[in-house]
């Protein structure tokens, strides 16, 4: 068996302080940050036009923008090599489809042959009601997340608890995203919802353990069963996340400019997912249950309370347990 | 081999045969030069159930439409004059000549019109923006005259420029006071070029089910100027066909049977769902209100090709690394795993195909989360056998014990981001729902591969009274 960490007893909870500290001087600093710095939003979103086009010929950029001038508006030019460029404008007064011809007359003034590779003209409404629905659906699944979770394991802090980490790693690619003024555009917006669904699969993974090793080992206390619990799905963390890294590290490097911003953004929230889980949630559920877990020498008591609660759910669930129980005889682990 | 396990067997086999059979007509179809491709495109012989590239990835036009809700007709639901603009303005795109074109609604007064290759959406703009013309016009009668211009068209690949004008030598062969028309069935028409009666004068149009000869039937209702005009047309050209034009397409050309004046019906061999949509078309006329351009998008055929070339390779190396590393890392257990993946990217594509769904880049990023997802239900399941196999458990136990400790974890994890998939496609725009869509295809997909047919391997290995697998 090859084993990165074959076992391994790390007590990640000794350090939550810590990692609040962290969690409050992200959430500071990023604020900061989108006020200071603010988003370099794509004309997706603010509304716009861009124009890329491809030179036959080598041209100077200052050539381009001294055209670009005379049309008297202003105009953002971007490099993409290969005699390629991107002319984009997030004014939103005009009609759709006038800045454009705008752009294309000033670049005729070159007389250098040209071929259009992209245009994208958006109206404001466009952009914000976009924005809107994504921000709705992502507020929503968090919601209906906190239901589910609170519902599979019985305790509605752990849904919240995972869904603040959740919270973390979008605040924390939108920081990387805000200090890098790299442009937002909908490519960027699908790598966020990945990023959802990775941070909450690490959550619910540890969640899992920890909802087995309650039943598995009653007598130890919470703070020791969370370690544990952490320890034993150790190797599983870093084995995904390594496979997903190798993945995005390709992406990032060969994949082309569309798909490079999408692993950019992707290998920050990966990261971040793993460290929020073991960082954030945990310990957050750790903190919060505190007085409901107690050292473990009884039967938790929050488990009996929520099992009152949701009465149906549990003796649905009752008859597996205990055909797990019968088939699997409670051993002390290897 | 159990009962059980050779149903299992029998239940994958005919699931991959069936994807084989999915993914065969995509293979047939990228395969072809793209020479080939547009031609077939046109001739509307691509094939129905395949998985479709989306803009982004295949270079195109798409325009994003308002309807100027101010101007509605106090009396008409939104939604309904929405789906009257979206048949109108299929019917003008029809014009075109583009295949693929998909024009959809997005929110409650937006109109998405997609135009896959073309680079310049100028002329498509000026169609979508023309006032929607219903006309009645007497087909000509004397197909001896018409004859030697239907040859001519037959004979000719372009009978009409890009602007739906004749070729002059065909324009040469038409009788003074008539004029050729395309029809929806694909020929032309010659009619003639007076126009008597138009939709301005319509009152009503609607579906009759189960018509003569249980084909569907369309009923139509003049008002009085109209029916004075109409009464005249149709009685003085008795046995004749009146075309009924919409935007200069000839939608049908039913026989004058008597003099009708008030009220009619188109007969014809209309299915339900044409009669309700030619039905729209006469009820629809002319747009409930004008319709204004606030996106516009064309992304050139290079940098289509260009993201998808070296999009397409990034991805394949990953993959391809990924699979290595499992192999290296786990060994036999990983090479299970690898066969579980490559089904998970097949089964995906199938289901895609089935459904003639579109493929993005936001789509793709959808199918890299759900990937990455069977892999970690293979990583959740083999860290738990090696759990076991510390502790010293025999090979049979090792596997089932895996699995069932294993299944808890991957189950609500897929679920939880199933539930984020839902939300995304409900309340998502385009882009998003891409992402959603195959998301959510390829979780379920890998709840099939990463766990039931990974299991079914290891249940075949142990038939043979394998003693160890290498984890």
């Amino acid at each position: 068996m090859m084993s990165i960490f074959p076992k391994t007893n790390i007590d990640f909870l000794k350090y939550r302080k810590v990692y609040f500290t962290l969690f409050g001087l992200l959430l500071i600093g990023g604020i900061i940050c989108f006020f200071t710095k603010g988003f370099n939003m794509g004309i997706d979103f603010t509304g716009g036009t861009m124009v890329q086009v491809k030179f036959n010929a080598p041209v100077e950029m200052e050539q381009i923008r001294s055209v670009l001038s005379t049309t008297g508006a202003n105009s953002e030019l971007q490099s993409f090599g290969d005699n390629s460029y991107a002319i984009s404008e997030k004014s939103t007064s005009d009609e759709v489809g006038v800045v454009q011809g705008r752009i294309t007359q000033a670049l005729d003034t070159l007389n250098v042959p040209y071929t259009v590779l992209q245009t994208n003209s958006v109206g404001p409404a466009v952009g914000s009601d976009m924005t809107e629905r994504a921000l709705w659906s992502i507020l929503l699944s968090m919601v209906f997340i906190i239901i589910y979770v609170a519902f599979r394991f019985s305790n509605i802090l752990w849904g919240i608890s995972g869904v603040v980490a959740l919270f973390h790693d979008l605040f924390l690619m939108a920081v990387a995203f805000s200090i890098t003024q790299r442009e937002i555009d909908l490519v960027v917006v699908a790598a966020f919802l990945t990023v959802a669904g990775f941070s909450i699969n690490d959550t619910i993974v540890i969640f899992d353990r920890m909802r087995e090793n309650v039943r598995l080992h009653p007598k130890i206390s919470f703070g020791e069963l969370i370690n544990l619990s952490i320890n034993e799905t150790l190797s599983r963390t870093i084995i995904t996340t390594l496979t997903v890294l190798f993945a995005l590290v390709i992406l990032y490097f060969f994949g082309g400019e569309v798909i490079n911003s999408f692993a950019f953004a992707m290998l920050i929230g990966c990261i971040s997912g793993v460290y929020s889980t073991i960082a954030l949630t945990t310990p957050l559920v750790y903190t919060w249950s505190h007085g409901q877990y107690h050292d473990g020498s009884e039967k938790p008591a929050a488990r009996a309370n929520t099992e009152k609660a949701t009465a149906v759910p549990a003796a649905k669930r009752a008859p597996r347990r205990a055909s797990q129980n019968t088939r699997r005889p409670r051993k002390k682990r290897s | 081999m159990s009962n059980k396990l050779a149903v299992k067997w029998g239940l994958i086999i005919v699931i991959l045969l069936g994807a084989l059979y999915l993914i065969y007509p995509n293979y047939k179809w990228y395969s072809k030069p793209l020479a080939e491709r547009e031609k077939l495109d046109t001739l509307g012989e691509r094939p129905k159930r395949m998985l479709n590239l989306g803009l982004d990835l295949r270079g195109g036009s798409s325009l994003l439409l308002e309807l100027d809700v101010s101007k509605l007709p106090g009396n008409e639901p939104l939604h309904e004059a929405m789906s009257r603009a979206i048949e109108i303005i299929r019917n003008r795109i029809d014009q075109y000549g583009v295949a693929e074109t998909s024009i959809t609604k997005q929110g409650d007064k937006w109109i998405m019109v997609q135009l896959p290759g073309v680079s310049n959406p100028q002329r498509a703009e000026e169609l979508i923006g023309k006032t929607a013309m219903l006309e009645f016009r007497i087909v000509k009668n004397d197909q001896s005259i018409a004859q030697q211009a239907f040859a001519k068209l037959e004979a000719t690949d372009t009978p009409f420029d890009d602007d739906g004008n004749l070729a002059p030598e065909i324009a040469a062969l038409v009788p003074e006071g008539y004029q050729i028309m395309r029809s929806k069935e694909g020929g032309p028409m010659l009619v003639e070029s007076a126009v008597e009666v138009t939709g301005a004068d319509l009152e009503d149009a609607r579906v009759v089910m189960m018509g003569e000869n249980g084909y569907s039937e369309v009923s139509f209702r003049f008002n009085a100027e109209g029916s004075q005009k109409f009464g005249k047309l149709t009685g003085s050209h008795l046995q004749q066909n009146l075309a009924i034009v919409l935007d200069n397409t000839v939608q049908s050309a039913p026989t004058i049977q008597s003099r009708i004046s008030r009220e009619g019906r188109i007969t014809g061999r209309f299915t339900p769902e044409e009669a309700r949509s030619l039905a729209i078309v006469l009820k629809a006329g002319a747009l409930p209100a004008p319709v204004k351009v606030i996106e516009k998008k064309t992304i050139g055929p290079t940098l289509g090709e260009d993201s998808i070339k070296s999009g397409l390779s990034a991805s394949a190396l990953a993959f391809v690394v990924i699979l290595l590393f499992m192999l290296v890392y786990y060994k036999a257990a990983g090479f299970i795993a690898d066969i579980a993946l490559l089904l998970n990217f097949l089964l995906t594509v199938a289901v895609m195909s089935y459904f003639s769904a579109t493929l993005t880049l936001p789509g793709i990023a959808g199918m890299i989360l759900a990937l990455a997802m069977a892999i970690d239900a293979n990583v959740l399941i083999i860290e738990r056998m090696r759990e076991e196999k510390r502790a010293g458990k025999p090979v049979y136990e090792i596997i089932s014990l895996g699995y069932d400790k294993a299944w808890s974890a991957i189950f609500d994890s897929n679920i939880t981001t199933i539930i984020v998939g839902a939300c995304l496609l409900q309340f998502g725009t385009g882009p998003v729902k891409g992402f959603a869509v195959t998301l959510i295809v390829g979780l379920l997909v890998s709840l099939f591969t990463a766990v039931f047919v990974t299991r079914a391997i290891y249940e075949l290995i142990l038939t043979s009274n394998t003693k160890e697998i290498s984890l």
